[in-house]
């Protein structure tokens, strides 16, 4: 596999909700097997950038390109068969609230592998117990934590083995061992995969442990102020908001 | 005691002496009395603080002194907090520290009359708009169900048939008797002058067919299963559940709305035969139980006046009024916005649009059938 060829492509993005805009002009690449991180103050426009990036909101200019292929200028039909490679996990979880764990893991495999009901409830238990689950098949969204939620949304993220994963901070509320865990869980499904993973957090340690690559968004000038290894550009990095933002501010 | 005091302390400088309690809820100075001393005396170009008199305060005395800082900035004057006490100092310093984001795209500008009427107009275009590309969609739908290749769980269509079909039957039961009992009554009332009691089971057997099964089925639907449809669809909405069904590729159409409308059409046919029967019931027991007429003769008179057009009509209406709440449900909740106020919006606007729909359909329905001749 061609470790750096370009995976995900921005080119001059502008995203915007009606006639506000969230961010203008962000340029940047990520590449196949990066761990990408996306960072910047609460409310500077993650999320929604995210949501940019997998086809569920479209730019207002700009385009996002997926292996050299507009993701908004092929049609949809095609834009859909692209957001199939991708494992989402959203800010609140998104579980179906109506089905139980294994059901919400067991959907996208049910929809699309063909796999015999037995297959697939072998690799559902599989999947939970990779993200400390295992035991709470037959709970339902409401009966489980919101820390558990998010570990429950990350295994139905990997349910199909994607391409690209996709996390919107997937540690928040999560203690600092199960934290850690799932950096663990990232970088393994990256070596023995090849995944490219889409993180958005806030969380020093692990972004500084797993990312290879970043952006840094800036909410005052709704732009990007900085992009590179997060590491990097601690060191580096002559901007004093992304400094301070790498050092908690004590800098 | 006033808890402030002036004093131009030095050439240009106004010095803010703050004395006895700050609390929230006492009668606090304004930052108008700082204005205004601002503004009459001589020309001030710093603020100074001398807090050596100041009692207990809390956010009262820092909402007073954003704002005077705020007035600073506007006027170019210098503000100098050293004589703060030392925990004021900070939280001043906490508040200033984020800058405030201007252009949130809430901008709060008074619009002008005619600027307010071409927005709603547009928005109303637009609102229209979203309705028949849902219903156009929902159609398609429909039709992709006919070719067989739709992504639809069937347990969930079990289920959803279930919470509205036998689930929602002791209430129809009881609504339908009522209003078959209703329909007696009233009707019996003014036939009896002529002697013809006999004819309240005509009045119920046709009136409860063509009318009122349908009618009373599709309200208390509307407001029991509607509102629901609604509900659910908003909260997934708000969870972003549905996000992540269109992620995955299955389309919320089909995997969502079609069961509900699926469930709604059929199961609102049978809701209304269902009042029907139980309407007759009602009727009888009053026919029979006040006014003196047997069972038999009430059964027959009852024969007599129904025939298949009338059932029928009454089944087409329950089926087209279970799509209009199915749509008016599945519709707003899937416009509903992302706020927990949102889905009770949702749910309120759902009912309030399927009875309007319902009612309308029935009135075009009345002038068919009369046009028709049937
Ligand atoms: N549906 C919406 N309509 C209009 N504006 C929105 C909507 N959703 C978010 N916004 C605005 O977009 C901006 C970015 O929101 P977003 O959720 O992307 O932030 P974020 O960086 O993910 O924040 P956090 O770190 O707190 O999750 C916010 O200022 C918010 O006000
Ligand atoms: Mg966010």
């Amino acid at each position: 596999m061609n470790r750096s060829a370009s995976h995900i492509g921005v080119r001059n993005l502008t995203i915007a909700y009606g006639d506000f805009v969230v961010m203008r002009d962000l340029n940047f690449t990520i590449n196949r097997g990066d761990v990408f991180i996306i960072m910047g103050g609460s409310g500077c426009g993650k999320s929604t950038l995210m949501k940019v990036l997998i086809g569920l909101k479209s730019p207002a200019t700009g385009q996002v390109f997926y292996n050299d292929k507009s993701l908004w200028e092929i049609d949809p039909t095609d834009r859909q068969q692209i957001m199939q490679r991708f494992g989402i996990l959203y800010q609140s979880g998104a579980l179906w609230s109506s089905m139980t764990l294994a059901q919400n893991v067991g959907l996208p495999l049910e929809l699309y592998t063909g796999l015999a009901a037995g297959e697939i409830h072998d690799l559902v238990s599989l999947k939970l117990s990779l993200v400390g689950l295992a035991g709470f098949e037959e709970f339902y969204p409401s009966e489980i934590s919101g820390g558990m939620r998010k570990r429950a949304g990350l295994a139905r993220a990997m349910a199909l083995d994607p391409e690209v994963l996709f996390f919107d901070e997937p540690s928040a509320g999560l203690d600092p061992v199960s934290a850690r865990r799932l950096d663990d869980l990232i970088l393994e499904l990256r070596e023995s995969l090849g995944t490219t993973v889409v993180v958005v957090t806030h969380e020093l340690a692990s972004l500084f442990a797993i990312g290879n690559n970043s952006v840094f968004l800036d909410p005052e000038t709704r732009t990007m102020i900085a992009s590179g290894d997060p590491k990097q550009l601690l060191a580096e990095s002559p901007d004093p908001k992304v400094r301070r933002f790498l050092t908690r501010g004590e800098e | 005691m006033r808890a402030i005091s002036f004093q131009q302390s030095s050439e240009e400088t106004l010095l803010l002496k703050l004395s006895g309690p700050w609390k929230l809820g006492s009668d606090l100075p304004t930052v108008e009395d700082v204005a205004g001393r601002i503004a009459s005396g001589r020309r001030v170009r710093k603020v100074a603080f001398d807090a050596e008199d100041l009692g207990n305060w809390d956010a009262g005395l820092l909402t007073f002194l954003v704002k005077v800082r705020d007035l600073c900035r506007q006027k170019n004057i210098e503000l100098d907090s050293r004589g703060l006490p030392e925990g004021v100092h900070r939280l001043l310093g906490l508040a200033s520290a984020v800058p405030e984001i201007k252009d949130t795209g809430k901008n709060q500008v008074r619009e002008r009359w005619f600027a307010r009427v071409g927005d709603r107009t547009i928005e109303a275009v637009r609102a229209s708009r979203e309705v028949l590309e849902f219903i156009g969609d929902a159609t398609l739908t429909l039709a992709k169900l006919a070719g067989g290749r739709v992504r639809m769980r069937r347990s969930d269509l079990l289920l959803i048939i279930q919470q509205c079909g036998a689930d929602a039957l002791p209430i129809v039961t009881l609504i339908s008797a009522l209003i078959g009992l209703i329909l007696a009554f009233v009707g019996a009332v003014q036939l009896k002058l002529f002697g013809a009691e006999i004819y309240i089971a005509s009045l119920v057997a046709i009136g409860m067919t063509r009318e009122m099964g349908a009618m009373m089925a599709a309200i208390i639907m509307a407001g029991r299963t509607g509102a629901a449809f609604a509900a659910e669809l908003g909260t997934m909405q708000v969870n972003e559940e549905i996000d992540a069904l269109k992620t995955l590729g299955v389309s919320p159409m089909e995997f969502l709305v079609l069961p509900r409308m699926l469930a709604l059409v059929l199961m609102m046919p049978l809701l209304a035969v269902y009042a029907d029967l139980v309407g007759i019931l009602g009727g009888m027991a009053v026919g029979v139980g006040a006014f003196d007429i047997t069972l038999t003769q009430y059964a027959e008179q009852t024969q007599l006046a129904l025939n298949t057009r009338h059932i029928l009509i009454g089944v087409v209406k329950a089926g087209v009024f279970g799509i209009i709440i199915a749509v008016s449900g599945c519709l707003r909740g899937m416009q509903c916005g992302r706020s927990a106020t949102q889905v009770g919006y949702a749910a309120t606007s759902a009912v309030v649009t399927a009875i309007v729909w319902i009612i309308v359909a029935d009135g075009l329905f009345a002038v068919i059938t009369n046009v028709l001749k049937i």
